[in-house]
């Protein structure tokens, strides 16, 4: 009985002393906004969010990036892609949408990062698109066993925004500058940039996290002979 | 933004926390569990949004913003791992001990 | 090179050796030992910076904080980023055979373990450079989701049984830990350690700081939240459980640290601090006491890494009232321990190899086949336990100093119990493999290299003792650990 009261109480206790806590925060918390909005001219990009995510906290986005490659890599370390995603049939009525719906994912996922530096948009919106294109090509079975075959493209298109984005990074400092710090004048192209990358990537790591394992090793032709 | 919906969101953020919580650690399957832990993050994430919204000077704040969306990829990479695991934990559960794929 | 270009690289040079591993995982050992070099002498570097001039900081992009992110190397992240860079080299060398051959099938776990180890790597270093709270969550989930796919790695049942455990605990420690900083952020309007420093106070505050321990004790396997530690040690690779041991749960005690002691330094009341010293306590007699009744090697040293974590939860009430020597002291410890135990896993990872098993009883005339694992194990006891002139001793010595001065005599009585059991569990180790038995017929030699590198660890951990004015000098300079004496 201890057992089926310990949880639920557990959960109550946490849920009173949140709400206790957030009787004691203020109305209108200061936050950073001010300083946000204040520094807006000198980031590069007129939308606030990208400027946080992509100037004046850009460490963390790159170390989210490296979450997104981690998982990649972690997810092929544990099992080969189960051979059930390639069984789907490929339904005609889907077939047809997907004739439709894939260049459509592709032009809006391009606008949305596009976008991102003026209006709600950016890397992760638009890469989130292409991954979803991926996943419906493979749902869709127009992913072949043999299209994934090679392994290291796949490999580096997980891997390259993140690359990317620490040598734009790097690359700042040769020019007496910190670590990530863009001059003004070239910090919306530089931002739009390792956005472009960063898209690339984050797509094919969220479609990697669908198809939920490593590719097969391919026909013979794999430098190494096994992924 | 006035104070009541404000501390509506705040409130509904740590239900959601609380219940997401209560799931992580009971004895139910781990496809159950995986998703409360979506729960819990999802209840965190209105936290820092009603914060953002709440912020003085009429804007919302950006930085609260930009954390949540941080953390939503985070959170993905997360579930990602979880779900390969648990499958191929899965795979094993017809062969014997030995080495999974 | 400037102090930030070596902060960033700390954290960029793993990031980009696991990218490269990854790829070319043929390489992935070299690439991995030669990052942990670069690693150390990064480390150094900064360690130099920091007793010769003062802490290094830089605020990323340019952008000062409270709106950017600071990084920053002081005393405390000094001590950690060598301890990080030591460990990792020789848990590198040792991984460089532990594995096995990269190709073919039955190199998964060689192929994809030097990209995950390097992440951690990357991760642990970004940890300790970080000031600031919400960088930290970032970086406590690389860790974190890293460490959970090392633990897999081995792939059999077991392994996944407690990698999936340890996933679910570690997520939900992060999740607890993100709340408390939203509280904070809400509460404080910052992100940042120093800033926050005098604002943790009401019910925002408190409630946040009571979020994020439950979250960091869940991480760092801290009692009675370290249920998962044990299986989890038992069913990984012997270099991985080492650096869980002596390198992962370390990054969740470094936040508390700081935590507790530099942003909401003001606000804590004893009953609190006792109360975290009661938990160490406990940690302490329950995982001793489960250490000695276990019938593996491997689950008796994890337990045992229960119990020695719990005495750095004693540091909390002691350093309250302590300055720099009590400091000093907890941070030997934790160093100590931190070699010690990865000397201990990796000595039982060659046991393992050689008898095929890790049944303590069936380990009879072991001594005669690994000799040097053996006397590894000894001396990595000697600093477990506490025995001058280890390092072990050292940090013991200076924690019981502090006990006694400031009148908090339970907690010398619990370290005094704490080591004598640490000493039961240890002899009754070595006695049945000092055992002259004639059982040991059927089992391989393993090759010097295995062997060394646990022993470097050990006689670390047993020199570190006399380096204890390096590290007072180290934490002199940093700020916010008053108190005379």
């Amino acid at each position: 009985m201890i057992g089926r009261i310990s949880g639920p109480l557990m959960a109550a206790v946490v849920f009173v002393a949140l709400c206790w806590a957030m009787l004691g925060l203020p109305a209108e918390p200061a936050g950073l906004g001010r300083e946000a909005f204040g520094a807006l001219e000198r980031s590069g990009v007129t939308n606030p969010v990208t400027a946080v995510l992509l100037n004046y906290r850009a460490y963390d986005t790159l170390l989210e990036l490296a979450v997104l490659v981690l998982a990649a890599v972690g997810v092929w370390s544990l099992r080969t892609m189960p051979a059930s995603q390639f069984e789907q049939r490929c339904d005609p009525l889907l077939a047809a949408l997907l004739r439709f719906l894939l260049p459509l994912l592709l032009v809006t996922g391009g606008y949305l990062l596009w976008i991102g530096s003026s209006a709600p948009g950016g890397a992760f919106q638009g890469g989130a698109l292409f991954g979803g294109a991926l996943v419906l090509m493979l749902l869709g079975g127009q992913v072949s066993r043999r299209a994934l075959a090679r392994t290291s493209l796949l490999r580096a298109g997980l891997w390259f925004g993140l690359l990317l984005f620490c040598g734009v990074g790097l690359t700042m400092t040769f020019g007496g500058r910190a670590f990530l710090e863009y001059p003004p004048e070239r910090a919306g192209t530089l931002i739009l940039l390792i956005e472009c990358g960063a898209t690339l990537s984050i797509g094919m790591i969220l479609a990697a996290l669908f198809f939920g394992g490593r590719p097969e090793a391919g026909s013979g032709k794999s430098h190494e002979g096994e992924q | 933004m006035s104070g009541t919906p404000h501390l509506l969101f705040l409130f509904t953020g740590a239900l959601l926390f609380a219940l997401g919580l209560r799931g992580v650690f009971s004895t139910a399957p781990p496809l159950r569990r995986i998703i409360a832990l979506n729960v819990m993050s999802s209840g965190v994430f209105l936290v820092f949004i009603a914060l953002a919204a709440a912020a003085e000077g009429g804007r919302p704040d950006p930085v609260p913003q930009a954390m949540v969306l941080t953390g939503i990829v985070v959170a993905v990479c997360a579930n990602g791992l979880a779900l390969a695991l648990t499958g191929a934990r899965r795979s094993l559960d017809g062969t014997g001990e030995e080495e999974g794929p | 090179m400037s102090g930030d270009l070596v902060m960033a690289l700390l954290v960029l040079l793993p990031l980009a050796g696991a990218i490269t591993a990854f790829s070319f995982p043929r390489w992935g050992p070299r690439i991995g030992c030669g990052v942990a070099l670069l690693t150390l002498a990064l480390a150094v570097r900064a360690a130099l910076d920091v007793l010769r001039q003062s802490p290094l900081t830089g605020s990323l992009g340019g952008w000062a904080v409270p709106l950017g992110i600071r990084l920053r190397v002081d005393g405390l992240s000094a001590i950690l980023l060598l301890l990080l860079a030591i460990v990792g080299l020789f848990i590198s060398i040792y991984s460089l055979q532990a594995l096995g051959p990269a190709r073919g099938t039955r190199g998964r776990a060689a192929r994809y373990y030097w990209p995950l180890w390097l992440f951690l790597l990357a991760a642990l270093n970004g940890m300790f450079l970080s000031a600031d709270l919400f960088n930290l969550y970032v970086t406590l989930e690389l860790s974190g989701l890293s460490a959970v796919a090392l633990v897999a790695l081995a792939g059999t049942k077991t392994a996944l049984d407690s990698a999936l455990r340890y996933l679910f605990v570690s997520l939900s420690g992060s999740l607890l830990y993100l709340m408390g900083v939203a509280l904070l952020y809400g509460a404080c309007g910052t992100l940042d350690f120093e800033l926050l420093a005098g604002q943790v106070t009401g019910p925002p505050g408190w409630t946040a700081m009571a979020l994020m321990t439950a979250g960091l004790m869940m991480k760092g396997a801290l009692f009675p939240l370290h249920f998962w530690l044990p299986p989890a040690h038992s069913s990984a690779p012997a270099p991985v459980s080492a650096a869980l041991s002596a390198l992962v749960v370390k990054g969740s005690l470094y936040i508390l640290l700081r935590l507790w002691f530099e942003s909401a330094g003001g606000g804590l009341t004893q009953g609190t601090l006792q109360l975290l010293g009661a938990c160490g306590a406990a940690a302490i007699l329950w995982g001793s006491l489960q250490a000695l009744v276990q019938e593996r090697l491997k689950l008796l040293v994890a337990y045992s890494t229960v119990a020695q974590l719990g005495y750095l939860y004693l540091f909390f009430p002691l350093a309250a009232g302590g300055g720099v020597r009590v400091w000093t002291g907890g941070l030997i410890f934790l160093s100590a321990h931190a070699f010690a135990k990865a000397a201990m896993f990796l000595s039982a990872g060659n046991i393992i190899k050689a008898a095929g098993h890790d049944r303590i009883n069936d380990l009879g005339g072991i001594t005669r086949v690994l000799p040097v694992s053996v006397f590894t194990i000894g001396l990595a006891g000697i600093s477990l336990v506490g025995l001058p002139p280890s390092a072990g001793f050292v940090g013991k010595w200076l924690l019981l100093g502090a006990g006694l001065q400031q009148g908090q005599w339970w907690w010398v009585a619990t370290i005094i119990v704490g080591s004598m059991l640490s000493a039961a569990y240890m002899v009754r180790l070595l006695s049945h493999a000092f055992i002259r038995d004639g059982t040991a017929t059927a089992w391989k030699a393993v090759s010097p290299g295995f062997e060394w590198s646990a022993l470097a660890m050990a006689v670390a951990a047993f020199l570190l003792g006399f380096t204890a004015k390096l590290f007072e000098s180290l934490l002199q300079g940093v700020v916010w650990i008053g108190g005379a004496q």
